[in-house]
Parts: C-alpha cells; structure tokens; sequence
C-alpha cells in the first residue's frame, strides 16, 4: 500500500480513555472539541472532534493528563489509511 | 520535536500490567490531574533524548506512588519522603544511569525536608520534579506545609492561620539557596503557554543530567481538583489567581552554562579497594577448592535463627565468608531487634553456585535453630526433604516433620566441655559444614581469622571447629 500525506490536520479522541476533565476544550484556541453528550464506559462525557478545523497545534495533547487520549495529526504525516480513519 | 504526529510517548508501557485493576489503559489519577501531564512531559524527554532504557525513576508515597505502573523505566518506589535519598544511593551505585526523584509536597515538603536539602546540598546528579498543589492530595485534601495563607483544607477549616500553622515552605527558593544546584525553576500547568514552559523545564532538567552537570530541581503548581473540590477547568484558574501570587514562577538558579559536568568514573571502587575500604581482607588471599558437597545439599538457602547472644548472626556471617573463600556467590541478611542480647536474631543466607538473586530465605533448605522459640517458629517454613539442625541441649523439642531430615546437636553441652559456652556456634557451623560436605575443615579455620575480631579466642574456636567438625562426619547418614 501506497503511502499517503495528510494535508489537513486533525485531533483524535479515544473515547474509553477520556475521563470528561474538560482541559482540551478549553485549551483548544480554534474550539473545535466539545463534550458528547453520551458517555463512555466509565460513565464520563468523552470529549469528540467536532470534524473541522484543527490547525493542528498540539495544546490539547500536551493540556490533556492522559498518555493515549489525544493523538494529534499534523499536516504533512505519512499514514497508509489505517490509523487516520 | 519534528516528529508530525503527537501520541503516546514510547517511554510510557503500551499496557499497564502492574496495575491490579481490570482496566489495563487508563492511569488511576483523578479527572484533571497534574501528574498526568508532568507524566507525559516527562516520558516525552526521555524518548526524544533515547535514555529511557537507563532511566530509574523513584516513586513517592502519594498519588504518584503508582508512577511505576506506567514507566517503562527502572523503577524504585521510596518511603515516605525518601526519594531522593534512594535516587542518591541509586546514583551513586549507577552513576550512568539517569535518576528521576518524583515528589508531591506532602512527600517532599513536609516528611522528606532532611533528604531534599541535603541531596540538594551535596548536588547529587539527580533530577527532582517536585509536584505542589498545597495539599495533601491522597490522603483527602489536608493541609500541608505549602498550603497557603488563609487556604482552607479538612484540618485548616478556617483557613491557614500563619500565627499557629506557619507560612507556606517555598521550595524552590529554599533550595534555590543552597550552592550546589544548578537548576531550579517554578513553573505551573494553569494555561497553554504555562505548559508549553512546564515542558521545557522538565526537559532541560534530564538534559542537564543528561550532560552530568549536577542537581535539578524543577516545582510544578499542578492542581489538584478532587481535593480541592473543584472542576478541573476551574482548579486551572485557581492556580492562575490564588496560586500564583504566593508561589511566584521563574527560574530561580541556572548556572547550567557556567558548571563543569561531573565527570563520571568508569567502574568505581574496584571490589579490591572495597575490601580494603572496609578492612575486610584476610591474612591471606589463600583460595580454597571447593569441597565435595552430598549432591542434596547443594546450593542451600540457610535461616539460622536463635536468641541474641548466641552468635546466630556471626555463624550465618562465617557461613557466607566461608563461601567466598571457597568462591561461591553469597549472601547473608541479618534480621534482629534493637537489642544487642536476649531478643530474638535470625540471618538469611545463601551459599550458592549461580548468582543470588534474592538475599531473603523464606523457606529455607537448611534450618539452624539455636533455641526452642526458633524451631518452633520456622520449622513450618523449611522446604521439603530440608535440613533443620538444632541445639539438642537447649530444646527439649524434637522435630515433628517427617518431611524433613533432623540432626539434633548438643553444640552448648559440647561447647561447655570445652571450657567457653560461647564456642556453640562455631561447633553448630562446622558440624553443618562436615554433615554436608559444604566445607573443607581448612576454609573453616582461615574463616575464623575474619570472623572471630579478638585474636585471642581463635584458638578455642578452632578447637570448637574440631569438635562439631567432628560431630558431623560421625553422624552423616548419606
């Protein structure tokens, strides 16, 4: 499989691992994250991608306390179609 | 980092198998905890400068007790308040490994003041991330010696009172004081660019060990939202306005760009200068072959355990010298009360032809039991088909396992005809040596020059050598 380029960026959520705190949505500057309004096995809010918009940036990662809640794709990544989908 | 995509760092384990709970993904910490960034912040460096698989971390007691659930580093967990006195000794054991000393204030600030300053004082080659969020957090939010003035918490209901609970310890600045770090910064997670600057602390801290240039210290304000009753979002504003003004951020010290690194001896001291160190070398380096063990006594695991007093802990420290003589890999681990006699005493100690992993016997192959209390207690313990040698003429026991093999020894009644009570041990010890073939009489005699400090009594404990040497080659069944 061909390699592809991401040219939009854009900020994943695992929703089992979000416990609901809330600091990337506030942190985001562009407010593209928002609480869903289910909940997660743990019975937490989970935050969610709204779809548009990310730049990018990475301060949700870095304001998020969890190690694998947020992965942020920056333009330009190399992906093979599995992990972006 | 130039890296395109921002994930989970490889210093963190892919699952978190340590940790008891079912969910093996997500970290105990509350919503919005603190920790959970420095976390990240930390095992982020220790990916990008490659040294996590020489990175021993040191848990607190705190919330962060568990840090060794998700590093996949060496891992030590410290006594309370303790971290950076082991990372000192941990450091200096393994000076090119890279130490992390992790602390709340709790932890730091309040029970571990003694070993922060002094491992500050001397500049250990350490890094220390000090977690302050004023509070004691684990324990429910109580006051601790960063809580601020006039902060209400369970055991400050109306507030820290200066006049009766003193003034907030400002860790940083203390240490900051002192001539030997050369790093210490106050940062804070309260908004984006306070993270982006908490990032880069903690980075240049493991980079200055990185570079073996001394003591590190970097405070992080981080909150705290279950113990301080709040959201997380607004526990982030409270850091911001309530926080800050008493805890001012900053880099306190940085003579990183003036200091000379460490410089780090290769393998130091040698074992023949620890020997000489500690004046433990023998009248001769004579080597001893090793003798003809009975192939079922083999490698023991050895408890002697009897009152203080009777030399339990010198014939399990002769046992293990008497090995090395005869080069084998030993160890001995000495397990007593405060008192020098009449209390209970019992060693550990293994003599054995592969390396010792672990120096603690629970089920021992070999029991020496000196008085009544000690076969009592530990005759449960010794493994099948063990060995349990007893001093007959104190213990009016026998053993009463049949699972075991018993050599009862009358070593005070022996050692009494001999003309000095105190020679038991010694009659103990070589009637084991000859009952099992362990060691040669020779070895037994050079061990006493080490074993027995009063030159004057070494004639009478060859003499108990004889005697329980002996003994034991009458009495071998096999």
């Amino acid at each position: 499989m061909g390699k592809k380029i991401l040219d939009k960026p854009f900020v994943k959520v695992e929703p089992e691992l979000c416990k609901g705190c809330g600091l990337c949505i506030d942190a985001c500057p562009t407010e593209v994250l928002k609480f869903h309004t289910k909940f997660n096995s743990k019975g937490y809010h989970y935050a969610f991608y709204l779809g548009d918009n990310c730049t990018g940036c990475g301060v949700c990662f870095y304001a998020c306390p969890e190690p694998e809640a947020i992965v942020v794709y920056k333009k330009g990544y190399e992906y093979t179609g599995e992990e972006v989908a | 980092m130039a890296s395109k995509v921002l994930q989970k760092a490889n210093s963190f384990y892919d699952q978190y198998f340590r940790n008891p709970s079912a969910d093996k993904k997500m970290p105990h910490y509350c919503p919005g905890c603190g920790h959970g960034n420095v976390h990240k912040f930390i095992a982020e460096a220790l990916d990008d400068f490659e040294v996590a698989d020489k990175t021993i971390f040191i848990s607190p007691v705190g919330c962060s007790v568990f840090a060794y659930y998700y590093f996949d580093t060496g891992n030590i967990q410290a006594a309370h308040g303790r971290a950076p006195a082991v990372a000192t000794g941990i450091k200096r054991a393994h000076p090119h490994s890279i130490v992390i000393s992790y602390q709340g204030d709790g932890d730091l600030a309040a029970i571990g003041t003694a070993e922060i300053l002094h491992a500050a004082n001397r500049g250990e080659n350490i890094t220390v991330f000090f977690i302050n969020n004023a509070i004691y957090g684990m324990t429910g939010g109580q006051m601790a010696p960063t809580t601020l003035i006039e902060q209400r918490t369970t055991t400050s209901p109306r507030g820290r009172n200066p006049h009766n609970e003193g003034y907030p310890v400002k860790v940083a600045e203390l240490i900051s004081q002192l001539q030997a770090p050369v790093y210490v910064e106050r940062v804070a997670l309260f908004d984006n660019k306070q993270r982006a600057k908490a990032r880069i602390a903690v980075r240049k801290a493991i980079k200055n060990q990185v570079e073996n240039l001394g003591f590190s210290l970097v405070e992080i304000l981080s909150p705290c939202p279950s113990g301080w009753k709040m959201d997380p979002v607004d526990s982030m504003k409270w850091i911001r306005d309530v926080m800050l003004p008493q805890f001012p951020l900053g880099v306190y010290k940085d003579l990183t760009k003036e200091v000379k690194p460490y410089e780090v001896p290769e393998f130091a001291p040698s074992a023949k200068e620890i020997k000489e160190l500690i004046d433990i070398v023998p009248d001769s380096n004579k080597k001893f072959k090793k003798s003809k063990v009975i192939e079922k006594y083999i490698n023991p695991e050895i408890k002697v355990a009897g009152f203080g007093g009777q030399g339990v802990l010198l014939l399990g420290a002769a046992l293990a010298q008497a090995g090395m003589l005869e080069d084998y890999h030993v160890s001995w681990l000495p397990s007593y009360g405060p008192e020098m006699r009449g209390g209970t005493a019992n060693c550990h100690v293994n003599v054995r032809n592969i390396p010792v992993g672990s120096p603690v016997v629970s089920n021992p192959t070999v029991l020496i039991a000196l008085n009544r209390p000690s076969l009592e207690k530990f005759e449960q313990d010794v493994e099948k088909d063990g060995l349990i040698i007893f001093d007959s003429s104190l213990i009016d026991l026998d053993v009463k396992r049949k699972d075991v093999e018993a050599l009862p020894l009358p070593a005070t009644q022996l050692a009494d005809k001999l003309g000095n009570t105190r020679t038991a041990n010694m009659i103990t010890l070589a009637a084991y040596a000859a009952y099992t073939g362990l060691f040669s009489k020779e070895t037994l005699y050079e061990t006493l020059k080490t074993a027995i400090k009063r030159r004057v009594l070494i004639d009478i404990n060859k003499k108990a050598i004889d005697v329980g040497y002996e003994f034991g080659l009458t009495h071998r069944k096999n």
